[in-house]
This record gives C-alpha cells, structure tokens and sequence, in this order.
C-alpha cells in the first residue's frame, strides 16, 4: 500500500442539511464513484422524477434509508486523491444525534459542520460544535450549504459566520483551527472546483482544504503508552524463549534501551528489542503495532500498560468522566457496568452524577440520570486502579467505554477529566 | 537495524484488530475464500503473531464450484505456512437435504454457502469468524461494524448495532451468539491491490491475465464449463480475461484484460471506473441484495 496521508472526517448537521449529498458529491468529483455506481444513481434519480443526481444515494446503502431519504446509520465511505487517503463518517442528522456523532467524531480528526444557509445557526449547530469541542477534534470546517437557495449571497454567508465565531467564543478552539467555506452540494459550487458563482469567497475549495490539512495529532504530544493486548510466546525451536508483548503504541515513542515501568506491577526493565513482523526496530513511533520483549523476566499479561519509567500516568480507583449515553437503557447511580479502558477491564461502579451538561455551551443541571444522547459528568469507583491520562492530554489513554453487565452492549463512552 | 519505520496507519489497525480477536475469544477461525481479501489477511494475521504461528484455524466454504486455481493455491499457502485448514462442503449440505440446489439460467450455490457456514459454526462452535469484506465494497456494508454481533440464527440486526469508540472493541457476548470480524473494514480494492504488490503477496492465477473459454450474458462475462448454466444460442469463445474477486463460478465474472503482471493490475484498478461488485452476478440481481443476504448470515 503507498504510504498516503490518512485523514479521518466526520460529517455533522442536521436532517437534510445535505450531508450525505456532500460526500455523494465528493465522491463524483474525485472520480470515485464508478460507473455502475454512478448508473444506478442516475436510475434511481430517474424514477423519483428528480431533474438532477441525488447523490445521497451513494451513502444511503439500507433499504430503509433509501424509501426514507434519511441516513439511519453511521455509514463509512472511502475515497482518495493522489496524495492523500480519505475517511469519512455519514451521519445521521436526526434522532439519537449526539450517540452517532460522538461515535463518528471518535475515529476522526476532523469534523464538517453542514449548515443550511437558509436556516444559520441552529440549536443543533451548537450540539455538533459542542461534541467536535469535547472530543477535541483538531479542525473543523464549517461548510455553510444551499447557497443556490440564497442566491449566492455573502452577507447570508457573513452573518452566519459571525454567528458562529460568537460559539467558538466559548469554545477551547483557537480561530486557526476552524474553516467557513460556502458551498453547494447539490450543484457542486466550492466542492472540487471553484465556484464562480461566489467570486467573493477567496478561500480553498473544500477538497483542496481537505486535501492541506495537517491534523496535528495531539497524541504526538503526549507520552508514549502501550496496552498490552497479546502476550506472544512461540514454543518453537527458534524462539524457545522468546516472550513478546504486543499493542499498539499511542502517545510517544519507544527506543531500545528505554528504561520502563509496568502497570499495575511498578515492576521496571529495559526494552530489549522492537519488532514488526521480521523487522527489528530501533524506534517505534506512535500508532505502529508492535511487539517488544524486555531485558528481565517480568510477569505481564493483557491489560497491562508499559510506559517510560520516567513518564508514568495516573493510577487510579475513583475518576471522574465526561459521559455520554449510547444506549437506551439509562445510566443511573449505583449501577455497575464493565469499565474497558484500552484493551483493559475492570469493575465500575457509578458513585455520583455531578451534572448533566446541556450540550449547547449553556450550563449544567443536577440530575440522577442519564438517558441516551445525555452527557453529564459522572464519578466511579473501580474494582481496580486503571492507569490513565486525562483525555485533554491523550485522546486514547483518557477515554473508555461501559458494558452493561446483562446485555453486554456498549452503552456509555467516557472522557476522563 | 532499519531507518525509522513510519508504520501504515490501515495495516497497523487490522493488525490491532486480529489480536483482539485472539485475546478476546476463545475459538476464532479465519473465513478463508482463496480470494485477495482472505490472502490479504492471513499476511496480517502472520505479522500480528509472529514469530508465533497464527493462533486460529482457516475455515474454507467449498461450493464445489471454485477454480481449481484458488483449491491448489489454497492447499500450497496451508502448507507453506504451517496452518490448520478447515473444509465444509456445500454438496454435503445439498446431500443432507438441508439447501437445494438453484436451477436455471442463474443457479448458484453463492447463497447456498450460508447454511453449510451456519452449520460448521456450530459443529466447531467458533465464537468468532474473521472475514475480508470491505466497507467500500458495498453499500450496507458500508455500514458493518468491525465486530458484529450475530445471534443464534447468525442473523445480522443492522439497526441495533454497537456503537465502536475509538479503538475499543467489545467483544463480550452471550452463550450461542458469534462475532463476525472484519479487520479490512477501512481498506479500499485499491488498498488491497496495493498492499499485495508492495508485499509481494502470492495470489492465485485467474487474478492475472491468461485466455478463457467464456460466454456474454447481460454485459458481463461468464465462465464457460460445466457448472455455469449456458443457453444454446450463447456462443463460447476464447479471450484475454482476469478476474476481480474469486469466488463461486456461478457468481464471479470475468473482465477483460492484458495485465499480467501485479504492477499492471494494479495501474488497471487505479483507472477503472467499474466497481469491483459491478462484476458480481449476485449483487446484480438487485440493489438490496448483500443487505438480504447479510441479515440472513451470509459473510
Ligand atoms: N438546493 C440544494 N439542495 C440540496 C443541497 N444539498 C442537499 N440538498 C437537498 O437536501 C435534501 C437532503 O439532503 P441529504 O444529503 O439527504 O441530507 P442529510 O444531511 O444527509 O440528511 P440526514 O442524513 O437524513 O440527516 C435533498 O433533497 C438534497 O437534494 C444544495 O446544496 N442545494
Ligand atoms: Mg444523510
């Protein structure tokens, strides 16, 4: 595989801001819609008595999603130009809103906030920036849509970017990180070419903004944390003795020689070696699956943490998380779920809830419970410390999920704090 | 020792993926079709435990109806690699009276193969089937999760599925339920092609360009022998063809091609502009049809 850019987009806005018509768009306009793809849009456009492609077809892939014209659920679509590889989660603008979006903002490190240039700022706006806020997502790129039902207008364009800076007031993101581009989805204005239509929006086309942007990784500025999920051990010939402990790597490098600490244990050893498959590594950088063996005899078994001795997280019974409800059964006090954290489970139990936070940048309120879609700040106990930093610090040492203990479902995400 | 080693953020994932699976339960087994996706993931699966030998068993679904091509590849990988090579037969499950075959112009055993999996799922009882479906390939499985829960009957409930966060997985389910993984959710057809040749992965002939007696039929191009249902009037003849996916005779069509080389197949993907389901005699049959074979407990 060539060794392409990989940036990750969730999509945001509300029911029929045109979501999935952009990215049916991006799709043509990048080339990567083929050509029975593409027929069967024209077919089906056809039948609807539509004098244009509805490109949301291309997204809508459930029999209920296509007789509805609505998105029912996170659909992932691919496509890529010749320097860089595109992820982009779909979804859905209605009901159960903040569960997708959270969802789909959870593996992205880029967030694109439809707005209907007819309607501006919304309630639902302040949601999505809201949860693009919380999962500090490194850019967000307002794309203000519709601008054919406005008549191209750029104080349409200007009040609603006004609006919106107001928002980002309160917000921990900085200017730079956030982008307003006009468009029309339907008609291709500002997609993929420039529109000229809008001679006055002097910006980047959205592919082309897409296309520069750097994500500064926040993990790159964390330190280095590997969850071990697989103790390899071979019991062959070759490698008698041989004890390898593999994960991915988050946060920060690992250099042979590094001196490290293992959790729970505390117990300390030299790395000894990295591998990938047949190499031998002398640096592991962040986000590589690797393996490592160590100098010492150390006992370590999936769960476990390895960490520079000098650069240890938190080790903690009782924390306190931002959460967000993903499920229908509510999250009350008293309640114990499974705490995954990484590749690590351990009790919990729900000790307090502080508050439900209104997900508009307007307040919290007291509350003993949270529903779906709810966020609120929860306190638990663990049956067993985890070892973890804070999510403003590393995005995946600071999150988790709960599993009910009946169903086994996913039902909460949390954000430590 | 190598220069700093910039790992590839997909590869690194499904590798992230497989041992999961591997830890998380306790009979795993690797949906082996002999085609690129399958081939692609046992490479990932050698790299996820290596030096270890891969800790789960391959399962192959016979339709009786392969290319003989893809049966010798497959029994030379096993053996190259030193794996635990699972067969279920499709003709077993017609012989017990459990599937009938199809007849006429489209008979397939595609949809067959769910019944003979089903059934191997419960004999073995695997708790977790890895497989190589992509979500670009098709529409509802754009919408696949990389575990999928499957109840008793392997139905998929696609509406009621768990949210994944991050890299977590949560693999817990209840007795009798399975998991359907797919580490290669994020791939594209272009990053497997590409995966293949930077690897320089073996795969089995017919992906590659040679002559075929084959036959046209609704603008596709079919294989001309035994088991592919032919009309009189359609004429066999002789072309340059290579194929996209391997999978049943019946259900597999050919494209035209020159490339004979991994280095022009993949220049061939790069500028196609037919999806690699396009040559799927089974998708064709309508717009919904992976979404109804999915909920039932295919692949
Ligand atoms: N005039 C005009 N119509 C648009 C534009 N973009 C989308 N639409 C139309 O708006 C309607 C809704 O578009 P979708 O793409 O389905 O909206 P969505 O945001 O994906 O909706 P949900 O997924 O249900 O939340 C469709 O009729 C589109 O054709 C645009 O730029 N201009
Ligand atoms: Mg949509």
């Amino acid at each position: 595989m060539e060794n392409r850019k990989l940036i990750k987009i969730a999509t945001a806005g509300s029911v029929d801001d045109g979501k999935s018509t952009l990215i049916g768009r991006l799709l043509y306009d990048t080339g990567s819609l083929t050509t029975d793809k593409l027929e069967a849009i024209e077919k089906t456009s056809r039948q609807r008595g539509f004098d244009y492609l509805d490109f949301s077809l291309a997204t809508d892939g459930l029999v209920a999603e296509r007789e509805q014209g609505i998105t029912i659920d996170v659909a992932h679509i691919y496509f890529n130009t010749d320097k860089t590889n595109f992820i982009v989660a779909d979804t859905p603008g209605h009901v159960e809103y903040t569960r997708n979006m959270v969802t789909g903002a959870s593996t992205s490190q880029v967030a694109i906030i439809l707005i209907d240039a007819r309607k501006g700022v919304i309630e639902q706006t302040y949601r999505h920036f809201f949860i693009s806020n919380l999962l500090r997502l490194s850019h967000v790129v307002v794309a203000i849509n519709k601008m054919d039902l406005v008549g191209y207008d750029e104080d349409v364009f200007l009040k609603i970017k006004a609006d919106f800076d107001a928002l980002v007031e309160k917000s921990n993101f900085n200017n730079e990180q956030i982008t307003f581009i006009p468009i029309s989805a339907l008609k291709g204005e500002n997609i993929a070419k420039k529109s000229t239509q809008m001679p006055w929006y002097l910006g980047n086309t959205l592919l082309d903004h897409l296309e520069v942007l750097e994500p500064e990784d926040l993990q790159e500025q964390a330190f280095a944390r590997l969850p071990v999920q697989y103790v390899i051990r071979p019991k062959t010939d070759a490698f008698h003795d041989f004890r390898g402990f593999s994960g991915k790597l988050y946060g920060g490098s690992f250099r042979v020689g590094d001196q490290v600490t293992i959790l729970p244990s505390f117990t300390q050893s030299k790395i000894k070696s990295i591998q990938f498959f047949d190499q031998e590594l002398e640096v592991a950088v962040p986000g590589a699956s690797i393996t490592i063996t160590l100098e010492d005899e150390v006992d370590i078994s999936r769960g476990d943490m390895i960490v520079k001795s000098s650069e240890l997280p938190n080790s903690e019974k009782s924390i306190t998380a931002t959460i967000c409800q993903v499920n229908h059964k509510p999250l009350r006090i008293g309640e114990k779920y499974t705490l995954q954290h990484g590749v690590n489970r351990v009790l919990a139990r729900v000790e307090s809830i502080q508050s439900k936070i209104q997900p508009d940048f307007s307040g919290e309120e007291t509350t003993d419970s949270l529903k779906l879609n709810d966020i609120g700040k929860v306190s638990f106990k663990l049956s067993k410390a985890i070892h973890f930093d804070p999510y403003q610090v590393n995005r995946s040492n600071g999150s988790f999920i709960l599993i009910d203990e009946g169903t086994y479902d996913t039902v909460s995400v949390g954000f430590i704090v | 020792m190598s220069d700093l080693f910039i790992p590839n953020p997909k590869e690194a994932e499904s590798i992230h993926i497989l041992r999961e699976v591997a830890a998380q339960f306790e009979r795993p087994v690797l949906l082996f079709s002999g085609g690129k996706d399958s081939i692609t993931l046992v490479r990932l699966a050698q790299k996820a435990f290596y030096p270890a030998r891969i800790p789960f068993p391959l399962l192959h679904i016979d339709t009786g109806h392969n290319f003989p091509e893809t049966i010798q590849f497959r029994d030379d990988l096993v053996k190259e690699l030193g794996l635990e090579l699972i067969v279920r037969n499709v003709q077993d499950s017609i012989d017990q009276g459990k599937v009938r075959e199809e007849k006429g112009r489209y008979a397939s055993r595609n949809t067959l193969q769910t019944t003979t999996l089903l059934d191997a799922i419960e004999e073995f009882k695997f708790d977790a089937c890895i497989g190589g479906a992509r979500r670009d390939e098709e529409k509802a499985r754009a919408k696949e999760r990389v575990f999928s829960v499957r109840d008793d009957f392997g139905q998929w409930d696609e509406k009621n599925q768990r949210p994944e966060l991050f890299d977590m997985l949560n693999g817990r389910i209840e007795q009798g339920q399975n998991v359907r993984v797919f580490p290669i959710s994020n791939w594209t057809e272009l990053d497997v092609w590409e995966y293949i040749k930077t690897e320089n992965i073996k795969i089995p002939s017919i992906y590659f360009a040679h002559k075929r007696e084959v036959f046209f039929r609704d603008g596709l191009i079919w294989t001309a022998n035994e088991h592919v249902y032919r009309e009189p009037h359609e004429e066999v003849v002789e072309k340059m063809v290579r194929f996209r996916t391997v999978g049943d005779m019946t259900c597999t069509a050919a494209v035209l091609s020159e490339a004979e080389t991994l280095q022009t197949v993949v220049e061939e993907i790069r500028q196609s502009t037919l999806s690699e389901r396009g040559a799927r005699i089974d998708d064709k049959r309508s717009e919904a049809a992976m979404e109804k074979r999915k909920k039932v407990g295919y692949f």
